[in-house]
């Protein structure tokens, strides 16, 4: 692999946020992945989301497993810290980190190979369990490292570039993410920069476990016609529910104009998610609803984008754990041993 | 017929039924006896099952304190019919026979060459409790009760258990102590008491404890300061997190805020569990799984990563039988192969082997320090036989200004005042290099793990002098472990002797036994107890210095022997391997059978008899 460091220039005029950050500071290495890759542009929607968030870097952790959109971490969040795992495995890898430091941000990233297929198991467990992070699954459903076998996202009919139909049914991630209790869980497009962009800052600040999964099309290997993946069939098929805008606690609230088709949501950070919702009927505070809405348009062929669902209130792992406020790894021999006058009195009690 | 007559020195098994609650009845047995001042080791034998299969309590008498299971019944104590002539068949000539005697039972049923106690312990029970349970659970007590008269063990002595083990249960306390009067005077008026075995208050306990390894290797852990524990349940493991998860509420419960100082997940998989370890080691946190051989198999991706990314994991691996699902309920120790080269490619990892609770507790906080300061897996070798039973051992200790080594972390600090840092870069010449933690700096120090190759700096690299260079550090820092570890322990004989043997880990007792036995029929060994891998340099001067050197361990493809051979290219002409892997315990007997008949073949002329390198008795 090839591994091209950017250079570090800094442009004088290059504008800043609350934190003293240009918006290169949120830019990793250059990337490796084929030009036009679907992969770069969810790259460049997370840098422009820390950058808007004003998160310093060194306090994401980025984690990914293993294939093309594993290695994007690289590419972003230079000054973070960056741990490319094992197949399929980050979430375990992910949940065990913030374990240890519940103050970082955590930002998860996989396909499609890695986290339905090989990784099925720790996606879900992650979900259910709550670990507090932005899990974003980059959807191009193929393997693109190995040269084009269909992966489990793959829509069933749809054809291989080598012209392959795959006849297994899908594994749908966000239906998933929803059944088994995710509280924020949304669907994008890697071409959709506009609705992108707030969704990563919305899961980012999010309480809980927070899912996207953003269609992003593998240009070398599933942007034919006949793919369901490509960039034409899901500009076509696009039917999103919301728009949504994320304005952080920070900022004044201003007021809301058209009753009835603007809804703000309150995270538990004091942050904002407003909703415009596209649809009159659509609910993203309800999980059952955002169920049916999502499969009933999915039986029509439509690949419903936006944010799906949200509960603004979640709470984490650690809160389930009772963890300390305190970092786990930060604790030492006082908060940890009970020292030797403890040890006498239990080595008395087994006699 | 001639009775055994011993006093403080025997063995009596119980034969049950899996769930019919005389596990908490035999473990008061044995309570008392230790608390009268005599050393006893106490063993459950138990199948994988659930409930209504056969499980046995064994347990060892020894005023000498020999805690290694001996071999041979001297009492048997018949609960269960399904195994009646198995267990009437285990007994020593002159042994004694306890059973249920409300049925009765023809006579060739019995062996004309032991004594036969009837008691009637159902009938007892029945004309007492009407309810079904309680028919059943007093039992138990009732036999306790019986057996405290014909074996005279004090009655206080098992009164004042009660006392603790019903404290505030005013209740369930009066029943108890009904219950053990009724065996006692049911013994007293009806059998013959007391027997030839029998048990006389002695002061051979002094202050050790009696406690299982899980549940120190647990409190090791607490102490050795783990804050993450991710687990999947697996015998005969599972009581290691367990037990950690009660001493953490003991312990690590922040008085002021009922917060939590620790964090345990019950993971979907042992896949998970390692991960959840890697992902916490890897950001600053103690982490540490507890699990068995079949576990060991599934993390084992996981620990190539934790091994070439250098992250601290520390792995408590309770063996069992194996392979594959093997002996679930069975010891053995069988996992050291799969454990030092876990994962696939070029890889060396740290084994620690206690050989009883109190080094589990003392390996386990040693393997949080040695996994930081390593940067890399450790594990902590128990098994079945010290992990799920409680054993007499040294109290626990723990100095109070013992810090915790968490290893070579660049501060914030020290980066700022720009140290160099390379995250895979010897700077000190031992091949540990330095990290950080992820958050430490907002412009320096900062890298991207992962289990490809990299350079110095942990750039991605597939250059043939990076990967020389990494791989040849991780072998420099393995060779550090060694200086590192706990040392191998020696025990010379009382007189100089070309002769040694090799042992470690549950092995101990019974070879400790062997090696008092050995002498009378003039057999001296020098023995060493390997307490690790990597092994020092002591070991290849041990063995060097003998003519012959005996490896003791419970597997069938001597792994240990293999591991010393491979690893300090050793001439295996030397080595006589001598193996035990039936699933039971190794007893004394066994390796005092093994070694005389290698000793007894090789003073045969030459050309008699082939130079024997691995002798079963």
């Amino acid at each position: 692999m090839t591994y091209i460091a950017k250079p570090r220039l800094h442009h004088p005029t290059l504008e800043t946020n609350k934190v003293g950050y240009t918006r290169r500071d949120y830019e990793g290495k250059i990337s490796t992945l084929c030009a036009g890759c679907g992969h770069d542009s969810i790259s460049a929607a997370i840098i422009q989301a820390c950058w808007e968030l004003d998160i310093e870097p060194h306090r994401v952790a980025k984690l990914s497993g293993i294939g093309c959109s594993s290695k994007t971490p690289d590419y972003f969040l230079g000054a973070s810290h960056g741990f490319n795992t094992v197949h399929g495995r980050m979430p375990s890898v992910l949940t065990g980190a913030n374990l240890a430091n519940r103050d970082l941000l955590y930002l998860g990233v996989s396909g499609d190979g890695d986290s339905a297929s090989i990784g099925l198991g720790q996606f879900a467990h992650a979900m259910r369990r709550g670990v507090r992070m932005a899990y974003i699954v980059e959807n191009n459903g193929v393997y693109g490292l190995t040269k084009g076998q269909f992966s489990a996202t793959a829509d069933s009919g749809s054809k291989s570039k080598k012209g392959v139909i795959n006849s297994d049914s899908p594994v749908d991630l966000v239906a998933m993410a929803l059944q088994l209790g995710a509280t924020y869980v949304g669907r994008s497009f890697s071409g959709n920069k506009a609705q992108l962009v707030p969704l990563i800052k919305g899961a980012i600040t999010h309480g809980g476990a927070a899912f996207i999964d953003v269609i992003s099309p593998c240009v070398a290997f599933n942007n034919h016609p006949g793919s369901t993946k490509s960039y034409d069939y899901v500009r076509e098929h696009n039917e999103a529910v919301s728009r949504i805008d994320f304005i952080t606690e920070r900022e004044e609230i201003t007021a809301v104009a058209q009753p009835g088709e603007v809804v703000d949501v309150r995270q538990h950070d004091g942050s904002l998610l407003r909703l415009r919702s596209l649809h009159a009927d659509y609910d993203a505070t309800n999980r059952y609803t955002a169920m049916a809405y999502m499969q009933e348009h999915q039986a029509r062929g439509e690949i419903v984008t936006g944010l799906l669902y949200v509960d603004p209130l979640a709470t984490d792992l650690h809160t389930a754990l009772n963890t300390s406020a305190k970092p786990l790894n930060e604790l030492d021999v006082p908060q940890l041993c009970p020292g030797a006058p403890a040890l006498d009195k239990l080595n008395a009690s087994l006699r | 017929m001639k009775r055994i007559e011993a006093l403080n020195d025997f063995v009596i098994k119980f034969a049950n039924v899996n769930g019919s609650g005389s596990a908490s009845a035999n473990e008061l047995f044995a309570k008392a006896i230790l608390r009268m001042g005599v050393p006893v080791s106490p063993r459950n034998i138990f199948p994988s099952n659930i409930q209504g299969l056969p499980t046995w309590y064994e347990v060892r008498v020894s005023e000498a304190g020999y805690l290694g299971r001996r071999g041979g019944i001297d009492m048997m104590v018949a609960m269960n019919p399904q195994t009646w002539d198995a267990d009437v068949a285990e007994l020593e000539p002159g042994g004694y026979l306890f059973y249920d005697s409300t049925r009765p039972l023809p006579p060739s049923k019995f062996r004309p060459d032991i004594t036969v106690i009837g008691m009637p312990l159902t009938e007892i029970c029945n004309a007492v409790y009407t309810d079904p349970r309680q028919r059943q659970l007093f039992k138990n007590i009732v036999y306790v009760g019986a057996l405290s008269v014909l074996l005279e063990i004090e009655p206080e002595v098992i009164e004042k258990l009660f006392g603790e083990q019903y404290k505030g249960k005013e209740k369930l306390l009066a029943s108890n102590v009904q219950a053990l009067h009724l065996g006692r005077d049911f013994a007293k008026e009806h059998l013959d008491a007391p027997l030839g075995i029998r048990v006389k208050r002695a002061d051979k306990v002094g202050d050790q404890i009696f406690v299982d390894g899980n549940a120190a290797a647990a409190l090791g852990c607490v102490y050795g300061g783990a804050t993450v524990a991710a687990w999947y349940p697996i015998t005969p493991s599972s009581s290691v997190a367990e037990a950690f998860q009660k001493y953490c509420g003991k312990f690590r419960v922040d008085p002021a805020t009922g917060q939590h100082h620790y964090a345990i997940v019950q993971a979907e998989d042992e896949i998970a569990s390692i991960g959840m370890v890697v992902g916490a080691g890897w950001n600053g946190a103690r982490a540490f799984t507890a699990t068995s051989g079949p576990g060991v198999s599934l993390m084992t991706e996981f620990i190539g990563l934790a091994y070439f990314a250098e992250i601290p994991v520390t792995i408590i691996n309770v063996q069992r039988g194996g392979p594959s699902t093997g002996m679930p309920t069975r010891t053995q120790q069988a996992d050291i192969i799969a454990c030092a080269y876990a994962s696939h490619g070029d890889t060396k990892h740290v084994l620690l082997f206690p050989e009883d609770p109190h080094e589990c507790f003392e390996h386990a906080a040693c393997a949080l320090d040695l996994a930081d300061r390593l940067q890399t897996p450790v594990f902590v070798m128990t098994d079945l036989d010290i992990g799920m039973n409680q054993r007499m051992c040294r109290p626990f200790a723990w100095d109070d200004s013992r810090s915790y080594d968490r290893g070579k972390v660049m501060t914030a600090a020290e980066l700022e005042a720009g140290k160099d840092f390379g995250r895979y870069k010897d700077v000190d010449g031992d091949g540990i290099p330095w990290r950080t933690l992820p958050g430490t700096h907002p412009t320096k120090g900062s890298y991207f793990t992962r289990g490809t190759t990299r350079d110095p700096y942990a750039r991605y690299s597939e250059r043939g002098p990076d990967y020389i260079y990494n791989v040849e550090r991780l072998l420099k820092k393995f060779a550090t472990a060694a200086t590192l570890v706990p040392q191998p322990v020696l025990r010379p004989a009382s007189r100089k002797t070309p002769l040694g043997v090799i042992y470690f880990g549950s092995t101990s007792p019974a070879m400790q036994e062997a090696l008092d036995v050995l002498p009378e029929s003039g057999i001296h060994l020098d023995a060493l107890r390997l307490r690790a891998f990597p092994f020092p340099e002591s070991v290849k001067q041990f063995i060097a210095s003998h003519e012959r050197v005996f490896i003791v361990e419970q597997n069938r493809d001597a792994q240990m022997h293999n591991l010393i051979v491979n690893e300090l290219d050793i001439d295996p002409g030397k080595l006589t391997r001598v193996l035990h892997y039936d699933g039971t315990p190794i007893t004394a007997r066994f390796i005092t059978a093994a070694i005389t008949k290698h000793v007894t073949l090789s003073m045969m002329p030459r050309g008699k008899t082939a130079q024997a390198q691995e002798v079963q008795p």
